[in-house]
Order: structure tokens, then C-alpha cells, then sequence
């Protein structure tokens, strides 16, 4: 029995492995072509009052109406084009900032290195909420680039804490001395043998960036630092459904489960691309 | 002629330890120096010590020089000229001086293609194929189109060593340095390595290092030895003088061990 066991489990793992990838791929597909149906068509005109106010669910209003009396589903899915441009530009300009920042402090001498090691504990024991929120205030206009810019900075700390670490310990390496004694160049050291060996990691920590930009954009409309109307994020959907909570749930619902289902679908297909990235992992 | 490695009077020492004192070690062009000494002895380090390739919190003192060209102190460009095409290195442990995520094919693609640029060619494509699989013939690799495709994962600890010794000779170095490229194999594997090891250093014309903490390991393809203990070299001299008459107690009792081997083995069945 034992022995049956160990030959299926491989086979096993497979199967799990990339049904992980596909419940991500699915999930994280469906906010992608919401996003970008929106773009061209969405069932009714976002600001338009198309119906009573505080509607519930209906086959005309699947979601039902806002208290301004406009078709809520449609600004449900508005706001998976917005979660998304979010999450992506801030996690891009996170891993620019960061993954530059941190193969800097891992090449660089010992007292710089440890005065960025400093700096970057100190930024990262702040909230990145706050620090967004910090960003935001200074820019004195909040609209959608200020919001990305400002978790974008916020994350790239945390990329370039883990890019040091991570590069410092594959410097340690045979194969990178290896490399070295053949006369490699310190940039092609850094392109073929370093980012190729960080990546599976630094790849799902994307993603990890990603849901939390997210869900830092929805908190930080929720607060009302975010993108401005008409900009239906889920954040502030969140906050207008508030005061209507006990009449009309499906306000707070909706958004929630918007939100959540994306982050989840991010973080199911960052784990999906890790085994696949990685042929030491993958199963054969 | 003028020595391919010249090591004077180098000593290594960290912020409060002494790990050498004034060792000397020269190697002329197409010679074969073994580099002997127990565990922690300092062997690599004498061996990233040539290369420039000391860790960060080593300091180094005396004088290196590699093809004419002083290391110690040197640039990191000029010392990156002079690595791969004066000196390249094996190391110990197969499995780790591969990078585990690029195929093996690509590995010794790279040396290739580097050392022909630095020769004015450029080497790509078929060529570059061709010249890889031609690199895997020679140090022995059985079945090449299918390991060219391989991870280091997926291979042999042997087959990674021989693959490790290819891109060492990619390099088409004056000087190849083995440290302790066997340790790590079974007693069979080790004797096929050896031997490629000697055939290909004839064939090519390169001088070389090799570093063991095993006396019969070396005697069989070395002219000279060099011993090492704790830092400083306790003898040296021609393999077959330091074998008959070993001077320093420590060398004495590594030929004695030796022998002893060799009389357990021909009093075995
Ligand atoms: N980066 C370092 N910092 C401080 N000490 C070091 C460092 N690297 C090596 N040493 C010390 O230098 C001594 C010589 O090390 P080395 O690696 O040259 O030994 P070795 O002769 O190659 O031994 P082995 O046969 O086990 O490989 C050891 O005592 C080791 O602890
Ligand atoms: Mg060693």
C-alpha cells in the first residue's frame, strides 16, 4: 500500500500544482476581461441614474442600484479595471525601485550596505498604508497616478529588502565564483546567473505586492486618498455602501468579494508560475 | 622563461587571524604542481588568492603574479581579463558550481563564446552548437545532444564534474586549477576524472594546479609538490624526491599513510 502511495504522490502534486495555477489563471482572467470589457462596454453608463435608488438585486440591476440610483454591477467592474491598473503599476514600480535598490546594496561595500539594510528596516516597520498615505499628502492631488506612485514607493521597500537577501545568498555560491573565474563581468553575473536564480522567488513576491496594493488603493479611497470620482474603486464603493449597510448589503458585499476573489486568484497563480518557473520543481 | 604563476612570500590574514604566512609557489608554463596539506591548511584559499578572487574580508600581502600581471591590489577589469584566459578553476563540489537553473548546454556555451570573442571571433548559432557539443566529446560526456538539454539536477555527479571540467577548458586557460575536484566522488568515478584530467592538460599544453589533501590522489599526475600545513608550506620539491625522502615530519606521515594504503590494497584478495 505504502509503496502504491509514494509512485501516485508525484503524479499527485502534479495535478494539485496546476490546478493551483489554473484556479488562479481563471480567477485572475476573469477580473482581466471584466477590466477590460469596461474599456469598450459596460451594461449601463457608469454615472448615469438608470434606475431607483437602493434597488435591490434585479435582472435589469443583477447587483442592483447605488443610493444615487446607478446600476451597481457596472461599477463593480469598473473597479476591477481600476484594482488592476493599480496593482500593477504599483507592484512594476515597486520591483523597478526595489530589485535596482536591493542587487545595489548586496554588491555595495559593507558600511553602505548595512546603512541600507538600517534605512530599509526602518521603512518597513512603517504600515505601507501609511507611507502611501504620507506620499499621497505630499502630491496634494489625489487622482489614480499619485495613488499607484505612492504604493509603488511604499512596496519597493520590502522588494529590495528581499532582493538583497536574496542576492547576498546566491552570491555566496559556487557557480557565481565559478563564473567569476572565467572572467564573467559583473553585469552579465547580475542578468544570467542572478536575477534567473531569484526570480521564482521575487516572482510570487510580486504577486504578494500586487494584492496588497490592492487592497491598499480600496483603503486608501475608503479614506478618500484614493482616485476621485468617477473612478469607481472598490475602496470607495466600500465607503458610500457604509451608511446603507443594513438596508442593501449587497453594497458591501460586492466589493468584498470583488476584491478578495482577485487577490486570492494573484496569489493562486504566483504559486501556480513558481512551480513551473523553477525546473528543479517542476514535476517531470 | 618566466614563471605562468609566481607566488612570493604571500601571507593572508583576516582583522585578528593569520590564515598564511609567507607562502611561495611557482609554476612555470605547462608544468604540474600539487598543492598538498590537511583540511583548513589554506589550499583554496592560495588557489582564489591567484585568481583575485579572495573574500571581501581577507587582506593579502607579498606578491602575485599571473601572466606577467601583478594581482594583488589589481582592478577588477584588469583581473577579469586575466581570469579564464590566464587561470580557470574546478572546484570541489560538482553540484554547486553549476547554476542550477540554466541547462548545461548554455553553461559551457558561455566560456565558449567569451573566450572567442576575446580572440576577435564571434561564435553563435549552429557554431556555437557544434563547438559545445564538440567541448562535450572531450572531457567525455557520454550521450551530449540529451545533456546539452539537461538541468544539473538531472545529471550525474560525475557527468556535472565532467561538465564543470568543459567549461573550465571553454575558457582555454594557460593554467587550469583543480581544487579538490574529486573529493566529492566515489572511488571509480575518481580514477575516470583523474585520468581525463591528465589527458586533456597534455593534450592542451596547460600548466596545472591541483589541490588535494591526498598524496597518492596527486603523485600520479604532478612533476611537483608543494605541502602545506597550517598556513605555511612545510616542503616541496619534485613528486618522486618527496615521496622517497620526505624531510618534514607532517610529510613523512602522509607517505607513510600512503603506503599503508597501498599495502592494505595489495594484501587484499
Ligand atoms: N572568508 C574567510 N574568513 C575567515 N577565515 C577564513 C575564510 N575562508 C577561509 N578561512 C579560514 O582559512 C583557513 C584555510 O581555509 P581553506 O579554505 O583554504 O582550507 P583548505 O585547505 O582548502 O581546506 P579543505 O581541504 O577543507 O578545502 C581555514 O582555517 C578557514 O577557517
Ligand atoms: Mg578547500
Amino acid at each position: 500500500m505504502t509503496t502504491l502511495d509514494q509512485i501516485a504522490a508525484p503524479n499527485r502534486r502534479r495535478r494539485f500544482g496546476s490546478l493551483t495555477l489554473w484556479a488562479g489563471i481563471a480567477l485572475v482572467g476573469i477580473h482581466i476581461a471584466v477590466g477590460l470589457l469596461t474599456v469598450v462596454w459596460s451594461p449601463y453608463d457608469p454615472s448615469g441614474m438608470t434606475g431607483g435608488r437602493l434597488e435591490a438585486p434585479s435582472w435589469l440591476h443583477w447587483a442592483g442600484t447605488d443610493r444615487l440610483g446607478r446600476d451597481f454591477l457596472t461599477q463593480i467592474m469598473i473597479g476591477s479595471r481600476i484594482a488592476l491598473i493599480v496593482g500593477t503599476g504599483a507592484a512594476a514600480i515597486g520591483a523597478i525601485i526595489g530589485v535596482t535598490l536591493g542587487l545595489l546594496a548586496a554588491f555595495a561595500t559593507k558600511l553602505l550596505d548595512d546603512a541600507f539594510a538600517a534605512t530599509l528596516d526602518i521603512l518597513i516597520a512603517f504600515p505601507t498604508l501609511l507611507i502611501a498615505m504620507l506620499v499621497v499628502a505630499a502630491a496634494d492631488t489625489a487622482n489614480l497616478g499619485s495613488a499607484i506612485f505612492a504604493l509603488g514607493i511604499a512596496l519597493s521597500a520590502i522588494v529590495a529588502r528581499l532582493t538583497r537577501i536574496l542576492t547576498k545568498r546566491v552570491l555566496l555560491l559556487d557557480y557565481i565564483t565559478a563564473a567569476r573565474t572565467s572572467g564573467t563581468s559583473w553585469l552579465g553575473i547580475v542578468f544570467r546567473h542572478i536575477l534567473p536564480n531569484i526570480w521564482p522567488t521575487l516572482s510570487v513576491s510580486f504577486a504578494l505586492q500586487f494584492g496588497l496594493a490592492a487592497i491598499a488603493e480600496a483603503s486608501l479611497s475608503y479614506l478618500g486618498l484614493g482616485a476621485p470620482p468617477p473612478n469607481a474603486s472598490w475602496g470607495r464603493l466600500l465607503q458610500e455602501a457604509q451608511g446603507t449597510v443594513y438596508t442593501a448589503p449587497i453594497g458591501a458585499i460586492a466589493p468584498g468579494i470583488a476584491l478578495v476573489s482577485l487577490v486570492i486568484g494573484i496569489n493562486l497563480l504566483a504559486d501556480g508560475l513558481r512551480d513551473s518557473v523553477d525546473p528543479t520543481r517542476r514535476a517531470r | 622563461m618566466s614563471a605562468l604563476l609566481d607566488i612570493k612570500q604571500l601571507s593572508l590574514h583576516t582583522e585578528n587571524v593569520r590564515l598564511l604566512y609567507g607562502v611561495d609557489l611557482t609554476i612555470a608554463p605547462g608544468e604540474r604542481v600539487g598543492l598538498i596539506g590537511e583540511s583548513g591548511s589554506g589550499k583554496s584559499l592560495t588557489a582564489m588568492a591567484a585568481t583575485g578572487l579572495l573574500p571581501t574580508n581577507i587582506r593579502a600581502s607579498g606578491s602575485i603574479t599571473l601572466a606577467g600581471r601583478p594581482v594583488i591590489d589589481a582592478s577588477e577589469h584588469q583581473l577579469n581579463l586575466l581570469r579564464g584566459s590566464a587561470a580557470a578553476v574546478v572546484f570541489q563540489e560538482p553540484l554547486t558550481a553549476l547554476d542550477p537553473l540554466m541547462r548545461i548546454g548554455r553553461q559551457i556555451a558561455e566560456p565558449l563564446r567569451r573566450r572567442a570573442a576575446r580572440d576577435g571571433q564571434r561564435l553563435s548559432g549552429t557554431e556555437l552548437d557544434a563547438a559545445v557539443l564538440a567541448m562535450m566529446g572531450d572531457v567525455a560526456l557520454p550521450d551530449p545532444e540529451r545533456i546539452a538539454r539537461a538541468y544539473p539536477h538531472e545529471i550525474s555527479g560525475g557527468q556535472r564534474q565532467r561538465v564543470a571540467i568543459a567549461m573550465a577548458l571553454a575558457c582555454k586557460p594557460s593554467l587550469l586549477i583543480a581544487d579538490e575536484p574529486t573529493t566529492a566522488l566515489d572511488v571509480t568515478t575518481q580514477a575516470e576524472i583523474l585520468c581525463l584530467l591528465d589527458r586533456l592538460v597534455r593534450e592542451r599544453n596547460m600548466a596545472l594546479l591541483f589541490i588535494s589533501h591526498d598524496l597518492p590522489v596527486v603523485a600520479g599526475i604532478v612533476d611537483r609538490v608543494v605541502v602545506l600545513r597550517q598556513g605555511e608550506v612545510v616542503e616541496a620539491g619534485p613528486v618522486h624526491q618527496v615521496f622517497a625522502h620526505p624531510q618534514h615530519a607532517y610529510t613523512q606521515s602522509l607517505v607513510a599513510a600512503a603506503h599503508a594504503f597501498d599495502t592494505a590494497l595489495g594484501a587484499a584478495p
